[in-house]
C-alpha cells in the first residue's frame, strides 16, 4: 500500500502520481492522509485503484472518476464524484451539495446524509444515500438511479428525464413533472441490487418509486410558465 | 386620393406607425394566435452601435505606414499564457466559436475543423460533446464545459487543446439553450444521454458550482485532471463586462471570451436575443479596462465575439484591446448558410435568403443547422472547409492591410489611438474621440 501525506507532498503531486497509475499500475492500493478538507483530491483517476482518504474532503473529491474505488473515511464537500464515469465512491460521513452531479456511470454511496441537488443532471450514475437528501435532488436527472433510504427534501426530481428515484422515507414535495410510479417486480429487482451494492440493509419493499411524467418533453404553452 | 387640388379636399396619406410597425403587429398577431413566444436562431437583428461606427485614421504626417504587400505584419497570437503548460498558438487572431454538434450537422462540424486547420486556427466544440469529425479535423480544438455537461467525459477533456467554461453567451446572458426534438437524432440523443426526439433544454447555470469563488475551485479540478497542460478559457455573455472580466480573472482564467449580443445561438426566445445583453462595442473597452486595472492586459488574453464579419471588424476589435476574435455566424455563412442559391426553398419555409433563422427546426436548406440526412448531404465538408479557409484568409489579409496602413508590424499593435468614432454613442462606448474632434463623450476634461 502506498501512503501519501497530502499536507507535506501537495495536491499536484498526489493527482499526478494517481494519474500515472493509468499507465504504470505499480500501486493498486493508496491511502491519503491529512486531506484536511482539501479540494480536487483524487480527481480524474483512470485505473482500478483502491484509494482511501483518511479524513474529510473539500470540493470535487473523486471528480470524473473512472474504474477506481475511492473511499472517503470522513465527510465530502460539494460535488463529490461529479461526472463519475465508472468505479465506486463511498463516503462514510455526509456529502455536501451536488453529490454525484452529472455522473455518467459507477456507484456513489453516501452513508450519512447528502445535501441539496444530490444527483443533479445525473446521466447514468447510481447513487445510494443511507440518510436524507436535500432539496432539488435529481434536478433534470437524465439516467441512472437515486436511492434515498431516508427522507427527500423539496422539489425532488424537478424537470426529470429518465432517471429513477427510490425513496424509503417521506418526500417533502415533488418537483415539476416528477410523479410517483408503480413499483413493479423489475424495479424491486433493480433496487435490491442497488441496496446490496450500496451496503444498505433496507428492504426494497419499503421504498416508493418516482419518475418523470414525461409531460415536459415537448415545448407547449402549458409548459412555458 | 392625393393632396392635388384637382382631387378635391387634401387628405392625410396613410402613415405606418414606427412603434406599431408591420413587423411588430405581425408578432402581436402571431402571439395572439399561438399563445407562445417566438423561438429562433442567430443573434440580435436590431441595429445596435457597432464596430461599423468606428473608423481607422491611417498613417499621415505623424505616422509611417508599412508597405502593403511586402513589409512584415505578423498575425500570430498565443492564447493561454498565464498558467497553462501548453498555450494555444494560432497563425491568425480569428478563431471559430463554439457551435454544438446537434445544432450543426456532423459534416458542418467537419467543415469548420477543416477550414480552421487550413487557416491555422482553432475551433470550439459547443454543447453536446466532442465529435470525432471535429477532433480529427481540428488541429486545435477548444472543448466547451457547459452547464448541461452533455457528452462531458475525462477522455475528451484530455484530448482537448483548451477548455472553455461557458458561463454565458451574448445572445442570451442568463439563459440556457434549447434543442428541439426535430434535431435530436439517435446519435445526438446518445451523446447527450436523452430520449430521442424530445425537446431538450440546456440549463442556464452550472450544476456543481455557483459564483466565482466556487468557479476557482472548479478550475482547479479541471487543471488537476488535465495536468495543468491546457489553457482554461471563461466565456461570458456581454452584460457587465468590467465585473465579469474581473471575476473571471480572479477565478483563474487564462483567457476571457467576451460575447456580444450580436453573437448567435442555435435557438432561444426572440425576446431574449433582442433585449438582453450588450453590443460587443460596449463590451470590449470595459473588458480591457478591467484587465488593465488588474495589470493583466495581455497576461490574460481577451477573445471577443459577436457580429464580426470583415477584416475591418477584426482590426477594430484588436485595436480596442482584444487579443483575438471569434466568429460563428460568419463562419456558417461562409459555409453556405442563407445562400441565395436556396431561395426557392427558403420561400417554401416562409422566409428568404439572409433572413432564415429557424435553425432550431432542423430544415435548413443549406444542410448546416440540421440532422436530416438528405439535407446534411448538401454540404460537402471538404468544399466547406476550403470556403472557410478562404474567408479566414481574407479576414486576415484585410486586418493586415489596415494594420500596415496604421504603421503596425503586428496586428496586435493596433491601438485605440488609431481609431475615431462616427457617432457619439460609439465614441462614448469605445472611449475614443468623435471623428474630427478631440472630444471623448462622457470623459471629463476633454474638449467641448
Amino acid at each position: 500500500m502506498k501512503v501519501f501525506d497530502l499536507e507535506t507532498e501537495g495536491l499536484r503531486a498526489l493527482n499526478a502520481a494517481l494519474n500515472e497509475q493509468s499507465v504504470a499500475r505499480d500501486h493498486a492500493v493508496w491511502e491519503i492522509v491529512s486531506p484536511k478538507g482539501g479540494h480536487a483530491i483524487a480527481v480524474g483517476l483512470d485505473a482500478p485503484l483502491d484509494v482511501t482518504v483518511r479524513g474529510s474532503t473539500g470540493y470535487y473529491c473523486a471528480g470524473m472518476n473512472k474504474q477506481a474505488t475511492v473511499h472517503i473515511a470522513g465527510s465530502a464537500g460539494p460535488g463529490v464524484a461529479e461526472n463519475m464515469m465508472s468505479g465506486k465512491v463511498i463516503v462514510d460521513g455526509d456529502a455536501s451539495q451536488y453529490a454525484g452531479a452529472t455522473g455518467n456511470g459507477g456507484l456513489l454511496v453516501v452513508k450519512g446524509n447528502a445535501s441539496s441537488r444530490c444527483g443533479i443532471s445525473m446521466k447514468g450514475i447510481d447513487i445510494v444515500v443511507h440518510g436524507n437528501v436535500g432539496h432539488m435532488s435529481a434536478f433534470m436527472a437524465q439516467a441512472g438511479n437515486l436511492v434515498v433510504c431516508g427522507d427527500a427534501g423539496a422539489a425532488l426530481g424537478d424537470s426529470l428525464y429518465e432517471a429513477r428515484i427510490f425513496v424509503r422515507g417521506t418526500v417533502e414535495s415533488l418537483g415539476a413533472d416528477c410523479v410517483e410510479k408503480e413499483m413493479r417486480p423489475e424495479h424491486l429487482k433493480i433496487l435490491e441490487d442497488l441496496l446490496q451494492r450500496g451496503e444498505c440493509d433496507a428492504k426494497p419493499e419499503e421504498f416508493k418509486r418516482y419518475g418523470s411524467a414525461r409531460q415536459f418533453y415537448h415545448f407547449n404553452i402549458d409548459n412555458a410558465y | 386620393m392625393t393632396d392635388d387640388p384637382k382631387d378635391g379636399i387634401p387628405q392625410t396619406v396613410p402613415i405606418q406607425s414606427a412603434i406599431f410597425s408591420n413587423a411588430a403587429n405581425a408578432e402581436i398577431r402571431r402571439a395572439a394566435a399561438t399563445g407562445i413566444y417566438d423561438i429562433r436562431g442567430g443573434g440580435a437583428k436590431r441595429k445596435v452601435p457597432h464596430l461599423d461606427d468606428l473608423l481607422f485614421l491611417g498613417a499621415s504626417m505623424s505616422r509611417y505606414p508599412l508597405e502593403g504587400y511586402r513589409e512584415k505584419c505578423d498575425t500570430k497570437v498565443t492564447l493561454g499564457t498565464r498558467f497553462a503548460e501548453n498555450p494555444i498558438e494560432l497563425d491568425i487572431p480569428i478563431t471559430i466559436a463554439g457551435m454544438s454538434f446537434g445544432a450543426l450537422s456532423g459534416p458542418a462540424k467537419e467543415a469548420l475543423g477543416r477550414g480552421a486547420t487550413l487557416a491555422g486556427t482553432s475551433t470550439t466544440t459547443g454543447d453536446g460533446g466532442m465529435t470525432e469529425e471535429e477532433r480529427v479535423h481540428s488541429h486545435k480544438l477548444v472543448y466547451q464545459y457547459l452547464p448541461s455537461r452533455y457528452g462531458m467525459n475525462p477522455d475528451d477533456l484530455r484530448r482537448a487543446d483548451a477548455i472553455e467554461i461557458v458561463v454565458g453567451q451574448g445572445a442570451k446572458p442568463g439563459g440556457g439553450g434549447m434543442l428541439l426534438g426535430q434535431k435530436i437524432s439517435d446519435r445526438v440523443a446518445e451523446m447527450r444521454r436523452l430520449p430521442q426526439g424530445i425537446d431538450q433544454r440546456s440549463s442556464c447555470r452550472h450544476p456543481d458550482w455557483t459564483g466565482p469563488d466556487d468557479l476557482e475551485i472548479k478550475i482547479l479540478e479541471l487543471r488537476e485532471i488535465t495536468g495543468w497542460r491546457v489553457p482554461i478559457y471563461i466565456k461570458v455573455g456581454g452584460a457587465r463586462p468590467y465585473f465579469d472580466t474581473t471575476l473571471a480573472v480572479k477565478a483563474g482564467a487564462d483567457v476571457v471570451v467576451m460575447d456580444g449580443m450580436e453573437g448567435g445561438t442555435a435557438a432561444t426566445q426572440n425576446v431574449f436575443i433582442e433585449h438582453v445583453g450588450l453590443p460587443l462595442l460596449a463590451c470590449i473597452p470595459e473588458a480591457v479596462r478591467a484587465l488593465q486595472d488588474m495589470g493583466m492586459h495581455r497576461e490574460v488574453q481577451l477573445v471577443v465575439s459577436g457580429g464580426i464579419r470583415s477584416g475591418a471588424d477584426v482590426a477594430k476589435a484588436l485595436a480596442l484591446g482584444a487579443d483575438a476574435v471569434s466568429i460563428g455566424t460568419a463562419a456558417l455563412i461562409a459555409l453556405g448558410d442563407n445562400d441565395p442559391r436556396w431561395e426557392t426553398e427558403y420561400n417554401k419555409l416562409g422566409t428568404t435568403a439572409g433572413a432564415y433563422d429557424d435553425w432550431h427546426e432542423g430544415r435548413d436548406p443549406a444542410g448546416i443547422t440540421t440532422q436530416d440526412p438528405d439535407l446534411m448531404a448538401r454540404l460537402d465538408p471538404v468544399e466547406g472547409g476550403r470556403r472557410l479557409n478562404n474567408y479566414l484568409n481574407v479576414l486576415t489579409l484585410e486586418a493586415q492591410t489596415i494594420a500596415r496602413a496604421c504603421g503596425k508590424n503586428h496586428v496586435l499593435n493596433l491601438e485605440p489611438e488609431d481609431l475615431c468614432a462616427l457617432t457619439m454613442e460609439a465614441a462614448a462606448m469605445a472611449k475614443i474621440p468623435l471623428a474630427g474632434t478631440d472630444w471623448y463623450p462622457g470623459k471629463p476634461d476633454t474638449s467641448y
